[in-house]
């Protein structure tokens, strides 16, 4: 069963009659030009797996403006989670989709977000990621990190692919980078470092090749890529 | 020759499953591309390589 949910009115809205969409459009015009604003409302954006990498690629787009996204993950927030991702404590056994899509309309409550909580294979890629222009992998394992890049790669043509790969420890910072290993296909992160015991993933690396990996998907957005 | 990750191997002959064996890949870890097509999982068994092919092999690491 597989399940859709759609945006909701948000509790922040609710409560915050203070800012308006005008006023949040206002702020990103002050910095930005107009067009700019308005390709990034018009993009559509897929982030697979909403761990470390995933939910902090989320929350850029999110404040970047980026219009439609659509988050998939399987897990609930876990408290090993606490040292890396974007959720907090009173997020803990909630499903990730849900967690992130609340944190999310605290930043910027006129998102179009859907959310699928579901385990993605190779059988339901095309269903869930079919017809989405850009997609971030952002899964933790390596065999599911390959299955979706590969499945993404020969099941949907139109879609350009942004990876996380390498990001553990404590290394140099600047061994994370960008490159473009295939036509429809970005690598970011430093290609070697595997979270092993005795060497897990730490956030400022987590963060830094999230934010890799979501300025490659503004880059794409703007045209500048 | 075959040109692998731009580099010219002796892996004519070879599927692309005992090429990555025999150069230490573990096969559920890797995409590969051969002449800009993303060979399935399933497929790396029966795909052979030949003189002339251009392959990519990119290996992924955990951590997310």
């Amino acid at each position: 069963m597989i399940h859709m949910q759609k945006a909701e009115k948000p509790e922040i809205e609710k409560n915050s009659p203070h800012i308006t969409k005008e006023e949040l459009d206002r702020a990103f015009d002050e910095r930005f030009p107009v067009w700019m604003k308005e390709k990034l409302q018009k993009a559509s954006v897929a982030v697979a797996g909403l761990g470390g990498l995933g939910s902090n690629i989320a929350v850029s787009l999110a404040r970047s403006g980026v219009g439609h996204l659509l988050l998939v993950d399987f897990d609930l927030v876990d408290v090993t989670n606490l040292n890396r991702q974007m959720y907090m404590i009173p997020h803990l056994g909630m499903p990730k989709t849900q967690a992130l899509h609340d944190i999310l309309m605290q930043i910027n409550p006129w998102l179009d977000i859907q959310t699928r909580q579901i385990m993605v294979t190779s059988e339901n890629v095309l269903e869930l990621f079919g017809g989405w222009p850009i997609v971030c992998e952002a899964f933790d394992r390596p065999d599911q990190k390959a299955m979706l890049v590969g499945s993404l790669l020969s099941q949907c043509p139109d879609t350009i692919v942004v990876s996380g790969n390498g990001m553990a420890g404590l290394g140099d910072a600047n061994d994370i980078r960008t490159q473009q290993k295939l036509r429809r296909l970005y690598v970011c992160g430093d290609d070697t470092t595997e979270s092993a015991p005795g060497a897990g993933l730490m956030a400022p690396r987590v963060a830094i090749c999230a934010g890799h990996q979501a300025n490659k998907v503004l880059q794409l957005i703007i045209g500048e890529g | 020759m075959v040109t692998i990750n731009g580099k010219q191997e002796q892996a004519a002959g070879m599927t692309i499953l005992a090429y990555l064996q025999q150069a230490g890949y573990t096969p559920e870890r890797v995409v590969v591309e051969k002449n800009l097509e993303i060979i399935p999982r399933e497929s790396l068994n029966s795909t052979l390589l030949e003189d002339g092919d251009s392959v990519e092999v990119l290996r992924f690491v955990g951590g997310g």
